[in-house]
């Protein structure tokens, strides 16, 4: 469905459907997963028919999201490489939080910001794959000291992982405009113009 | 099984305090391993009690047999052969849980009321809250729980806690012929362990002595070792028991720390939203793009 034909195309319909497997995979490890991490969080474990299947479900979703995360992380790595023009925009991200955006430093399509959260994604993602097997009694049995490592690794990039989603989902509602790149995939040109300049000028020539 | 004759010391990811009013006594088992004789009647009441069988397995050339615990079988017989002393001693160990004082399977527990360690000291897994993770194996330093292939459940020895609930001791205890099995109060138990620790010293084993590791807060099954300064001796009993600094820090006070700057994170952007209102497309950029459509219509209509 077209809105406005001169909309700018930010995502195409395959890297949505990527994003959002990600995404919905993430929000189900993260509920599971807190169920474990602290008794105050137990209860969540009714949301997946119960502790059992709680403890059942989470590491395959793991998986499902492991592999969708590797795809997207294929798709995008190479625009997240970081430049020069990246930590200008990190040295002056503070303004930015402050609610003045006015001398951020032009940004192609993804602004330091979200490359660093590419990044320290990325290898989150990594660690809690290689732990989360490790922790996998149902199917592996890895020397206790290892586990014993894994089991901390696993909680500990858990909690990275939780705040730094939400921090992007609240960059997400934040920035207006932003979430029906996600749902349509297109984006105004004004958008694209106030917060990823170098790219607007990339795609319209301007 | 929720035993309620029985008060309770430590309930698994429970953070409020457990029904506590009765003062019951510390017991614990005394395994002499210098008076066994390895005949493993001990494994068979505990099998017939606790109506466990393993399956019957293949001889590896050592008498152990069950050649490891499992889930359906709590306690086995770990022979060592030994000539570390000068001459061929076989060492014999009656192997399973050691219920701990400072119980590492229990503080790993993730499911509430999993595991139970009672006022006397007994620690038991109550299988039908257990979710099946396996993070007691992970937390035990004896390597004792195990999960079973079938059903998914942590198991290990109960210390017949329903039998010590109605005032009898463990099945083994009942059955041992040799009388290498004591059960009573911590107290008499340690009362009788030095008796036999004094007597075997005046033996010639002048290192014998008690295993009731202080790592761990004491034990509630213990053992007379006529070589208590070489516990390794004894199929890997290890010297200096104790929580992995690994399970606590994961279990420690860092997960409630990490819970509120969660919720700092998510109530920070709530706030932010608030104080600082949403980034909105400014006017000027609006003005820009504007400028770029008039521009575009006027060489547009120029063309024409
Ligand atoms: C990438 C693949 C993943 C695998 C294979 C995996 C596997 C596991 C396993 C096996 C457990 C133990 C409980 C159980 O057996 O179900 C566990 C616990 C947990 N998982 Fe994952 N997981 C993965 C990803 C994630 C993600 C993305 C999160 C989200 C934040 C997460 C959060 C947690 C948490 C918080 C725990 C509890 C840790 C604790 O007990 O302290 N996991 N995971
Ligand atoms: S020996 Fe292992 S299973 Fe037994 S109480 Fe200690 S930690 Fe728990």
């Amino acid at each position: 469905m077209i809105r406005d034909p001169k909309d700018i195309k930010r995502y195409n319909a395959s890297e949505r459907v990527n994003h959002w497997i990600v995404g919905i995979s993430f929000i189900l490890l993260a509920l599971s997963g807190l169920a474990f991490f602290h008794p105050a969080f137990f209860p969540l474990t009714q949301l997946f028919g119960g502790p059992v299947w709680t403890r059942i479900l989470h590491p395959y979703a793991g998986v499902l999201m492991a592999v969708a995360f590797l795809i997207i992380f294929i798709r995008f790595f190479r625009l997240n490489l970081m430049g020069k023009k990246d930590f200008e925009w990190l040295a002056k991200a503070r303004n930015m939080v402050d609610g003045n955006d006015h001398d951020m430093p032009e940004q192609g399509k993804y602004n330091g910001g979200q490359k660093v959260l590419f990044w320290s994604l990325g290898v989150c993602m990594l660690l809690m794959s290689v732990s989360g097997i490790l922790m996998w009694r149902a199917w592996f049995h890895f020397p206790v000291e290892l586990v014993r490592v894994a089991v901390v690794v696993h909680a500990a990039c858990g909690a990275v992982m939780i705040g730094l989603i939400l921090v992007h989902v609240y960059a997400a509602i934040w920035v207006k405009g932003t979430i029906r790149a996600m749902w349509y995939g297109t984006v105004t040109r004004a958008w694209a113009r106030q917060h990823h300049r170098g790219w607007y000028r990339q795609i319209t020539g301007k | 099984m929720a035993l309620q004759s029985l008060d309770i010391q430590r309930r698994s990811a429970t953070t409020t305090p457990q029904p506590g009013s009765r003062q019951p006594i510390e017991v614990a088992k005394l395994i002499d391993v210098t008076t066994c004789i390895g005949c493993k009647a001990c494994q068979v009441a505990c099998s017939e009690w606790n109506d466990i069988r393993e399956e019957v397995g293949s001889n590896i050339g050592v008498y152990d047999n069950p050649t490891d615990l499992s889930a359906h079988a709590w306690t086995v017989m770990r022979f060592t052969e030994t000539e570390a002393h000068g001459r061929l001693e076989w060492l014999i160990r009656k192997d399973g849980c050691m219920h701990c004082a400072d119980p590492g399977c229990l503080k790993a527990c993730p499911s509430p009321g999993a595991i139970i360690q009672y006022k006397n000291g007994i620690v038991d897994f109550h299988q039908e809250n257990c979710i099946g993770c396996g993070y007691c194996v992970t937390g035990c330093p004896f390597n004792v729980p195990r999960l079973s292939r079938e059903d998914g459940k942590a198991y290990k020895c109960s210390l017949c806690s329903d039998r010590v609930a109605v005032g009898q001791e463990p099945a083994c205890v009942k059955t041992c012929p040799t009388g290498a099995i004591s059960f009573g109060s911590k107290e008499d138990m340690k009362d009788i362990a030095a008796t036999r620790i004094d007597d075997l010293r005046r033996r010639g084993f002048d290192k014998a002595g008690l295993y009731d590791p202080e790592g761990v807060g004491g034990t509630h099954v213990m053992y007379v070792l006529h070589h208590a300064d070489e516990p390794a001796l004894y199929a890997n009993l290890p010297a200096n028991p104790a929580i992995s600094p690994m399970v606590s820090i994961w279990k420690g006070v860092a997960k409630p720390l990490a819970t509120l700057a969660l919720a700092g994170v998510a109530l920070g952007s709530l706030f932010h939203y608030v104080m600082k209102g949403p980034n909105e497309i400014s006017k000027e950029t609006e003005d820009e793009i504007d400028a770029e459509d008039r521009r575009e219509r006027e060489d547009k209509e120029a063309a024409q």
